[in-house]
């Protein structure tokens, strides 16, 4: 006689719930519709054009790896890192995730989460993505009988250009929380965090946000605070290498990867003090286009043997783009990084920089020799500082019904 | 988008109280909810939900949903978690305060219809606890309707600030919070 006779509010359309909120989103589709039918006549928008908005875009939470890292990245995100509470055992940890996965595959969906405050707030999805990370204390406490921890799952080497900072690094619980819209990623942020409460305490968070959706053309590549193109060599999703370079495949791992996040403080002051040639000469690129100084593309491949009338190379040895590059094409990461503009302190008026975030299946095989390299001689070294270390496991994805995390837990 | 499905807690599983039912009961089946069968076959509840405790009260919130066309009547809900449960209403009192208190005779949710369970209005009451539920627990209850029928289902326990309804009626209960500690008091 058992059978399950809920609905699937996702399926046929608005929940019940976006009904009983007015359906705020529910109007969208026919809003983008009517939109475009504007947009094709200039300057000749009807009285009554609903307008077009981008809130309504959803990314499916379920799948086999977690949603935010192949997804392009939005506009703004937040990563928060939480301490587990003492108590809080491999049981606690299964409730823990089992909560917060059911949040964000509700959040995720332009639906209010249980016990919601806010409900309204959760029904503008803007492409909400939460993606979930496990530090080296949480794997600890989570595994049982063969299961073993992946060797990269440790604090990085030390580095020499590192000034790392406890308030912004490591961390045993990682949430990515990412959408194209801030008031999103603020409510989906109360959510979750509510529902760690029993279990974790906030260790650190950091914003970023990377230009508005809609701004530019989707896919253009990022430009840093220092007004860099940054990130053209990237691994892309949906290709080869991206499948055999960012997913872990075998254990409990498998569909999962790692995050490594890298708070790199830019000098935005001393940065004003180099002219344009110099600014292009330390990263190996032009600054309109990003371009190598060889080629005129982005992405154009430099040629690092062309020289100058006198005999340098055009395309210096301590350059970013040259010491980035590794002959090995192993040892390639995919990067998904957001900028900070925090609030500046001691008399500056900048307080600003990168989080660098990068995915890869081996942290150890794939990121540390590139930031060895990047250690030992890069000249935009000179103007950035490191104050922020941690890595994580990205467990895979979930499906209906699952939880992020059910592979080490269960 | 795409179809999904949250905590498999949230699934419904609809029993039919046959072990408590007479053979007349059985002959009903296999009756469609359409066609005057079991109250329970025609109901389900989404998004239930109950609210964490260390101890004495707590309350469970979700939407029922009556899918049928009869009216059909929850008159009594049990849980393995508590040891008195009961069907509350929130009620404007004399003083025109917002008080909680028992509903008489039960919640009827008309054809078709949907009753919400939220904090601040209709509830399922936890009156004693007969362990902590912390947060993520799954609690099972138990609906009974007014044909005897039953419909069991799970929800979550999840930490909540809110829902510290005045309980009307006496005044050993006055301003009792349903819940228990604060959620944020952390560390269970």
């Amino acid at each position: 006689m058992a059978r399950d006779r809920r609905r699937e509010p996702g399926r046929g359309g608005p929940t019940r719930r976006q009904l009983l909120l007015g359906g705020a989103v529910a109007g969208a589709g026919a809003a983008v519709a009517a939109g475009a039918d504007a947009l094709t006549r200039p300057g000749v928008a009807p009285p009554s054009a609903p307008e077009p908005l981008a809130g309504a875009g959803t990314v499916p939470f379920h799948g086999t790896h977690q949603a935010g890292i192949a997804t392009a990245p939005q506009a703004h995100a937040t990563l928060v890192a939480l301490d587990l509470h003492e108590v809080t055992d491999r049981d606690a940890l299964r409730r823990m995730m089992r909560l917060l996965s059911d949040d964000a595959a509700r959040l995720t969906q332009g639906v209010a989460a249980l016990a919601d405050s806010e409900p309204e707030l959760a029904l503008v999805p803007a492409n909400l993505t939460v993606t979930f990370g496990f530090g080296p204390e949480l794997v600890r406490r989570a595994l049982t009988g063969s299961a073993a921890a992946p060797s990269w799952l440790r604090a990085l080497p030390a580095f020499t250009v590192d000034r790392l900072e406890a308030a912004w690094s490591a961390g045993d619980l990682l949430l990515q929380i990412a959408a194209d819209d801030p008031v999103t990623v603020a409510h989906a942020q109360r959510m979750l965090l509510k529902d760690t409460r029993s279990f974790a305490t906030v260790r650190w968070t950091q914003p970023g946000f990377r230009r508005a959706r809609g701004s530019e053309a989707s896919g253009t590549t990022m430009r840093n605070l220092f007004g860099q193109v940054d990130g053209t060599v990237n691994l892309e999703p949906g290709t080869a290498d991206f499948e055999d370079l960012v997913w872990v495949r075998d254990g409990w791992l498998a569909g999962g990867t790692s995050l490594v996040l890298r708070r790199i403080r830019m000098d935005l002051d001393t940065w004003d003090r180099l002219d344009r040639g110099g600014r292009e000469q330390s990263v190996g690129r032009t600054l309109s286009n990003g371009a190598p100084l060889t080629g005129t593309h982005e992405h154009d491949e430099p040629d690092f043997e062309a020289t100058t009338a006198i005999g340098f190379p055009v395309i210096a040895e301590f350059s970013h783009l040259r010491r980035a590059r590794s002959e090995d094409t192993g040892q390639r990461i995919y990067r998904r990084a957001y900028n900070y503009d925090d609030a500046p302190t001691g008399g500056e008026v900048s307080n600003s920089g990168l989080l660098f975030i990068s995915y890869q299946a081996d942290v150890d095989a794939q990121f540390v020799p590139l930031q060895q390299r990047l250690d030992e001689l890069d000249l935009l070294n000179e103007w950035t500082t490191p104050v922020g270390s941690a890595v994580f496991a990205i467990p895979p994805g979930c499906a209906e019904g699952g939880y992020v995390g059910e592979t080490v837990l269960a | 988008m795409h179809a999904r499905t949250f905590l498999p807690a949230l699934a419904v599983v609809s029993v039919l109280a046959l072990a408590a039912c007479s053979g007349a009961a059985e002959a009903d089946t296999p009756a469609s909810p359409s066609s005057g069968g079991p109250a329970a076959e025609s109901v389900t509840v989404e998004d239930a939900w109950v609210k964490s405790a260390e101890c004495g009260m707590s309350a469970a919130f979700g939407q029922i949903e009556n899918t049928g066309d009869a009216d059909v009547t929850v008159v009594s809900v049990a849980s393995p978690a508590s040891t008195m449960l009961e069907l509350h209403e929130t009620v404007e009192n004399e003083s025109g305060e917002m008080v909680m208190r028992e509903k008489d005779g039960g919640f009827t949710i008309p054809a078709g219809g949907v009753l919400a369970l939220e904090p601040g209005a209709n509830h399922i009451m936890l009156m004693g606890l007969t362990a902590p539920a912390v947060a993520g627990d799954e609690v099972t209850f138990t609906l009974t309707f007014s044909d005897d029928s039953t419909l069991e289902l799970t929800a979550p326990a999840k930490d909540y600030s809110g829902a510290n309804e005045t309980y009307a009626g006496g005044e050993g209960h006055e301003g009792m919070d349903m819940g228990g500690d604060d959620a944020d008091a952390g560390g269970h």
